[in-house]
């Protein structure tokens, strides 16, 4: 029997917090008076899931008796999750899109969004490739192949390689909906048939460190200093920016997107406890800590 | 009624004269018991099947009845589109499983035939463990080493990347070779010394007698052993994921087609299937994969018992 692995990023990560006095927590969220342990199942997205398992980990000094399990996975697989009602709240990179509601709706589940951080998505290669700035049509052009090898953009001459998450992760969905399709709705434009699809961030840093024909994206919190980044403009006539903190914040980098926490209906109880501690002061500054840009500022 | 039968019926009345008559009854018990508990567990294991083929069938089906079947096996795979092309899928399976067996089969039966035939005892016994040492590997560190390890050197073959067909097929080889290796020893194991002498006194060489007596007298079992390699094969999942790049695209025609990325059916089920609500049309599509490795395994086991059965035919019904 094999199981969809998550090798790294979402090497099932599990922060168990134990109750000192009660024997064992109950596994549902109940928030029933009197119970004195609670656990939280959150689960989803592997960009979110280093800070999520910060936030459940710094969150053991402030309600020792909330036990937190985080688990990655992707975006797409916490939704899924949320609405088959085995977590109580997904992570997602991207929004919940409408047939994920309307199937949250069909299980009597109301799902509620709340952005809890802004990540940038960096474009990577490889330190031996000469290009270190592209805009985001060309960046089109070579995730659907009408632009093949890097002579056409300032490189060698050599076939480019494509990678890519794999199609449930909300950073795959981000990119095909901002990079692929330009933001554009009616654009049906999609990548690539011959794009690497890698289960994990760690499977797109590593082929792009070792191929020097690669090209890859990943939150900039997953990238390495084995990776190039490159500075990308929304079009010939902008700047190219650098993707950082400061200009993910400042809107001036073009890649930078809202991360979410999704739960099933209005949050009570514990739930709500903990959805309000991550967006309060101790919360966000867990997230500058680990390279991502909290709410608020941007 | 020969000797042998008649000693042993003389004894089983005497064991149950001497024993008081509780003890036959305990006896019949316990037989009717322990005959009740195997029969279960025999039956069981056929009804299990039956439940996951009508699992398969009743998760599956929708697909094959709501997606027309041109864009069923048509080209592309992406299913947050909609898309659901499962041929480039099917042809990554086949691109990676065929060249695993083509590297696999030779060595495997070599290998049998060396250790059957012609190593000294004492290599045979320091030999046979270390491949049962190479069969208790998971998987997951084939694909790991995969990874790591044989992708770069892949690459430098001349490969965009190193995470291709080849680099499945290679690991897939590696982990269906004990299988081959074992069963197909164990075959030419059954093959009688008779045989061997015969030809021997004769005058044929040893290779000759390999060739010409052991090998043919062993094809059934040389070719169950195959089979089981390529049901490893075609099944095996988790390292295939981590090397081949995962690419849904048909490469073109070709003597470099090793060396493209492909996406195999396992694989795609196994990244897929944790995103899916259940009951959508992606979920049944999975599903609907499954039913199509399902055929084609069964063909294969199908094919193999064909063959074997054609061989005990024409040897006049001894194996």
């Amino acid at each position: 029997m094999q199981r969809r692995s998550r090798w790294a990023g979402g090497l099932l990560a599990l922060v168990l917090v134990w109750a000192a006095l009660s024997g064992c927590a109950s596994s549902a969220a109940g928030d029933e008076p009197g119970t004195t342990a609670r656990a939280i199942q959150n689960k989803g997205s592997d960009t979110l899931v280093n800070v999520a398992l910060a936030w459940a980990e710094a969150y053991r000094e402030v309600a020792p008796d909330v036990a937190i399990a985080v688990t990655g996975g992707g975006s797409g697989t916490g939704i899924a999750s949320l609405i088959n009602g085995t977590v109580d709240i997904a992570n997602a990179s991207r929004d919940i899109n409408p047939d994920e509601i309307a199937a949250a709706r069909a299980s009597g589940i109301e799902p509620v969004e709340f952005a809890v951080a802004i990540d940038a998505l960096a474009v990577i290669v490889h330190h031996d490739n000469p290009v270190d700035r592209l805009t985001l049509p060309q960046l089109a052009d070579i995730y659907t192949r009408r632009i093949t090898n890097w002579k056409d953009v300032g490189g060698h001459d050599a076939p480019i390689v494509l990678v890519s998450r794999e199609s449930n992760s909300g950073t795959h969905v981000y990119f095909l909906e901002e990079v692929v399709r330009l933001g554009d709705p009616d654009n049906r434009d999609i990548f690539a048939a011959q794009t690497l699809m890698m289960p994990s961030s760690v499977g797109i840093t590593s082929e792009v460190s070792r191929n020097v024909n690669a090209i890859g994206y990943d939150g900039l919190g997953y990238v390495t200093e084995e990776e190039k980044i490159l500075a990308i403009a929304r079009d010939d006539a902008s700047p190219y920016v650098l993707p950082s903190i400061e200009t993910a914040a400042d809107g001036s980098y073009p890649l930078a997107r809202f991360l979410y926490m999704i739960t099933a209906g209005e949050p009570q109880g514990v739930i709500a406890d903990y959805i309000d501690w991550i967006l309060g002061p101790e919360g966000q500054a867990i997230v500058a800590d680990l390279g991502f840009v909290p709410i608020g500022e941007g | 009624m020969n000797l042998t039968q008649f000693a042993k019926e003389r004894y089983a009345e005497a064991a149950v004269r001497a024993r008081p008559a509780g003890n036959r009854i305990r006896q019949r018990w316990t037989e009717f018991l322990v005959e009740g508990m195997i029969q279960l567990s025999g039956v069981s294991t056929i009804v299990i099947v039956a439940l996951i083929f009508l699992f398969l069938l009743r998760e599956g089906l929708p697909t094959f009845l709501d997606i027309p079947l041109r864009q069923l096996f048509g080209g592309r795979w992406y299913p947050i589109e909609g898309l659901y092309g499962l041929w480039p899928l099917i042809v990554g399976s086949l691109i990676v499983t065929v060249g695993a067996v083509v590297i696999a089969v030779p060595r495997g039966l070599t290998t049998a035939i060396y250790l059957g035939e012609i190593a000294p005892p004492w290599q045979r016994e320091i030999l046979k463990p270390l491949i049962e040492v190479l069969a208790g590997i998971p998987s997951i560190v084939l694909g790991f080493l995969g990874w790591v390890a044989l992708a770069p050197i892949v690459q430098s073959l001349g490969a965009p990347t190193g995470l291709t067909a080849l680099t499945g097929s290679l690991i897939l080889a590696y982990m269906a070779l004990p299988t081959i290796i074992s069963i197909s020893e164990d075959a030419l194991y059954a093959v009688p010394k008779e045989y061997r002498d015969g030809a021997l006194a004769i005058g044929a060489t040893q290779w000759q007698t390999i060739w010409r007596v052991v090998l043919p007298a062993a094809r059934s079992g040389l070719a169950m052993a195959i089979m089981l390699g390529i049901g490893r094969a075609i099944g095996e999942t988790m390292a295939v994921m981590m090397v081949t790049g995962n690419a849904a695209f048909v490469p073109e025609l070709g003597l470099d087609m090793p060396l493209s990325p492909v996406r195999t059916m396992t694989a795609t089920i196994a990244a897929e299937m944790g995103e899916v609500a259940q009951g959508s049309q992606h979920y049944s599509v999975l599903f609907g994969i499954g039913i199509v490795l399902f055929v084609i395994t069964f063909a294969i086991n199908m094919l193999a018992g064909r063959l074997v059965g054609v061989t005990v035919r024409r040897k006049g019904g001894s194996v």
